[in-house]
């Protein structure tokens, strides 16, 4: 018996050491390709020269995840394009220009910045040989090669403005294949894909030398780069507000393009390319710190574990009283156990997504919170169920002893039933320990950082070390939490259930 | 113990019917009947764990409810067939875990156990075994041990010795017999086998079809049965009990 209070007072002591405070000052995001993280690292370099701390949340996701933390206040700036708010982002408006896009940001409580100085556009490109061979100089040319495999970016496939409306526009019958950017350049080098689209200031542009489909149709609209900045910050940070403004047009389409370059084929951080720039043409002095690869993989570990800590433990306390409430009343027990099986079945991104402006209208900007929020809510399924399914695999003859001997049904459930469903109730906690370590990856995705930070940058920038540096750790992790859960089931499922009947 | 007019039904299948017992105490009782003719629910009806459709169950002016049922369990002891022992617990641990949650005074406990332990003739190094090191004979003396932990009024026990093997059955029965001589509890003993009936039991009371087919000492019902039912379920059991 004293040894479960000694376990719930560690838990317990687990669960409160404080978190880190929030952080006060400018939070920048950016998009998960090189280009925006270079500006959202340019933007947030500029805050700091302003003498305001700042943040930068690298990679967040796509456009609406990244307008929507905007609008909730996770962040308060980042850099976007004028074809993509307009067509995209505020597609059901029908806004004629930017002047229009600019008037309902405004409403919306949103400033959009003059452009920086250069357009990134879709486009599509083929491998320069290929193309030769079939002789296709335009998108039109695509008609008469229906068989061509297209590999098209997962959000282009899907925005307004992306292909369903190019498809229309061109005639197009071909079938797309939906994947990631990164790894559609890969694929198209490989020979997997014939076809894909671009953005015109990709570095890879250059390096594999594509040609680009000529829009002979005059489909694609123009993407200016812009920053998309929340109004409140010029009352929050004038000077951050002022610093950002800064930007406005002194990026041209050459520099952005050498940038990505830079940042793809040197093993250089976006944080030095952007320092560099900012130096240089804008005559600020920056100095920026470059953790080697050990210090960051410390600082993965502990934000990757604050994660773990913060939505396991939790999910634990929580989950073996419902599993036990389940298991009793039936009729809330069927409720319980379809609400946490139906959370379970909501994709993790979903569920992060879908998440944040139910965490914003409840007053969280933390990324971290929202994260183990998530986290928390898939961990509990496996612990409610192991719960149940320990207490109901229970031969009825303990029981009905235990009540034979009139003991109270307190002390039943805790000295007879409990211990009983030790080993179902485990194995559950361990399974959600395990999965919950895999899931919190995906964390990175909105900003919550761990070892899903440099899977993502190592996709994004061809680079097997850095994806490595993120995926090895963190499989280590589970394995060590599968080994530390072995142990503590020792200790937690009694000796009487552990042993082999005697001959 | 007085079971007036008792009735239970799982859902369509009548179990118990109209039973009219009077229990005296300090006597030894065999219910006894082929399978599924109802004695084990006549035996949990008694210590509520399952409860009457119809009728009353009372003990000294006490009518059993579920008010009183916890307070009523106490002064009963209940064996069953395989023993019933938590596995997680140690065998010392099965026998005074209600003594415990009770508060009962450790050395009053500790004392209990001893006397126990040689009444049951177990070794008291044994007990900080497992159930599942222990052998089957000794489960059920175990068992045993727990059952008259709290020096309960009544003793149940439901087919305790038909999971043993002949050797070790013949000789829990004799240990037994010694024991209820001594205790002076009333006993309420669940068989099949009208040898160990005969054997244990002042009075026998036959059950059929959830009903009582005939009541009295064991030589009168092996002598006398009363029906047609009584007279087969006799012979085919004397059968046995001559080879055996």
């Amino acid at each position: 018996m004293a040894r479960w209070w000694i376990l719930l007072a560690i838990l317990l002591a687990l669960a409160l050491i404080p978190v880190e405070s929030p952080f006060r000052g400018v939070q920048i995001g950016s998009k998960k390709f090189t280009e925006n993280v270079i500006l959202g690292e340019m933007m947030m370099q500029l805050v700091r020269s302003t003498g305001v701390p700042a943040r930068h949340q690298a990679q967040m996701g796509g456009s609406s995840l990244l307008f929507q933390a905007l609008q909730t206040g996770t962040i308060d700036a980042y850099p976007d394009y004028t074809g993509t708010v307009r067509l995209e982002l505020l597609s059901r408006h029908n806004l004629a220009d930017d002047q229009a896009v600019r008037d309902h940001l405004a409403n919306m409580g949103i400033v959009m910045s003059r452009p920086l100085g250069f357009h990134n556009g879709y486009a599509l490109g083929m491998l320069e040989q290929r193309a030769r061979e079939l002789g296709i100089e335009t998108i039109s040319d695509l008609l008469a090669h229906p068989d061509l495999r297209l590999g098209l970016t997962n959000e282009f496939v899907s925005r307004s403005d992306g292909w369903p409306r190019l498809k229309q526009h061109y005639g197009l019958p071909h079938e797309v294949i939906a994947l990631d950017h990164d790894i559609a350049y890969r694929q198209l080098e490989m020979g997997l894909i014939d076809v894909m689209d671009v953005y015109t200031t990709d570095a890879k542009i250059a390096a594999l030398g594509l040609r680009i489909l000529q829009d002979d149709r005059n489909y694609f609209p123009r993407y200016e780069a812009v920053m998309l900045i929340r109004s409140d910050l010029q009352r929050r940070y004038p000077a951050a507000y002022r610093g950002l403004l800064r930007l406005e047009g002194w990026i041209d389409p050459q520099q952005m393009i050498a940038l990505n370059a830079q940042a793809e084929d040197s093993s250089l951080p976006e944080a030095v390319i952007a320092a560099q720039f900012l130096e240089k043409s804008l005559g600020i002095p920056m100095q920026v710190s470059q953790p080697s690869r050990w210090q960051r993989l410390g600082k993965y570990t502990v934000e990757h574990l604050q994660l773990v800590r913060l939505s396991l433990i939790p999910a634990i306390l929580v989950g073996i009283p419902l599993g036990t409430l389940a298991f009793y009343r039936r009729r809330i027990g069927a409720t319980i156990l379809a609400a946490v099986g139906i959370i379970q079945t909501i994709p993790a991104l979903a569920l992060l997504v879908l998440l944040l402006p139910v965490m914003a209208a409840a007053g969280v900007t933390s990324n971290t919170l929202t994260a183990v929020v998530a986290l928390f809510l898939y961990s509990l399924l496996p612990i409610v169920r192991g719960t149940y399914t320990g207490l109901a695999d229970i031969d009825p003859e303990y029981s009905e002893t235990a009540e034979a001997l009139g003991m109270p049904p307190r002390t039943r459930l805790l000295r007879i039933e409990l211990p009983l469903a030790s080993r179902s109730m485990m194995a559950g906690i361990k399974t959600a320990a395990v999965m919950n370590i895999g899931f919190a990856t995906l964390g990175a995705l909105i900003g919550a950082g761990g070892y899903g930070v440099p899977v993502l940058t190592g996709i994004r920038r061809f680079d097997t070390a850095e994806i490595l540096l993120g995926a090895v750790p963190a499989a280590l992790l589970a394995l060590a939490c599968q080994l530390a859960f072995d142990a503590l089931e020792r200790a937690v499922v009694p000796r009487g259930l552990r042993l082999k009947p005697s001959s | 113990m007085i079971l007036n007019d008792v009735w239970k039904s799982f859902g369509q299948r009548q179990v118990v019917q109209a039973i009219d017992l009077h229990l005296q105490r300090g006597k030894t009782y065999a219910l006894i009947g082929p399978s599924g003719c109802g004695k084990t629910t006549l035996l949990k009806l008694m210590i509520g764990l399952t409860w009457p459709d119809r009728g009353t169950i009372s003990l000294d002016g006490m009518t059993l409810n579920r008010e009183n049922v916890r307070q009523w369990r106490m002064r009963f002891g209940y064996v069953i067939q395989q023993g019933g022992l938590f596995p997680h617990l140690t065998a010392w641990k099965n026998v005074t875990l209600m003594a415990e949650v009770l508060k009962r005074p450790p050395d009053k406990i500790r004392q209990r156990v001893a006397e126990l332990a040689q009444l049951a003739d177990m070794n008291e190094e044994t007990l900080t075994r497992y159930p599942i090191q222990l052998s089957g004979g000794q489960r059920q003396r175990v068992s045993l041990m727990r059952a008259l932990m709290l020096d309960p009024e009544f003793l149940l026990f439901d087919e305790p010795l038909s999971a043993l093997d002949p050797m070790i059955r013949a000789e829990l029965r004799q240990q037994l017999k010694h024991m209820f001589a001594t205790l002076h509890k009333t006993v309420v003993w669940v068989t099949h086998d009208l040898y160990e009936a005969r054997y244990f039991a002042d009075e026998v009371i036959l059950i059929h079809g959830g009903r009582v087919e005939q009541r009295g000492s064991p030589e009168e019902l092996i002598r006398n049965p009363a029906t047609p039912f009584a007279q087969e379920f006799v012979s085919a059991q004397l059968s046995l009990v001559e080879k055996a």
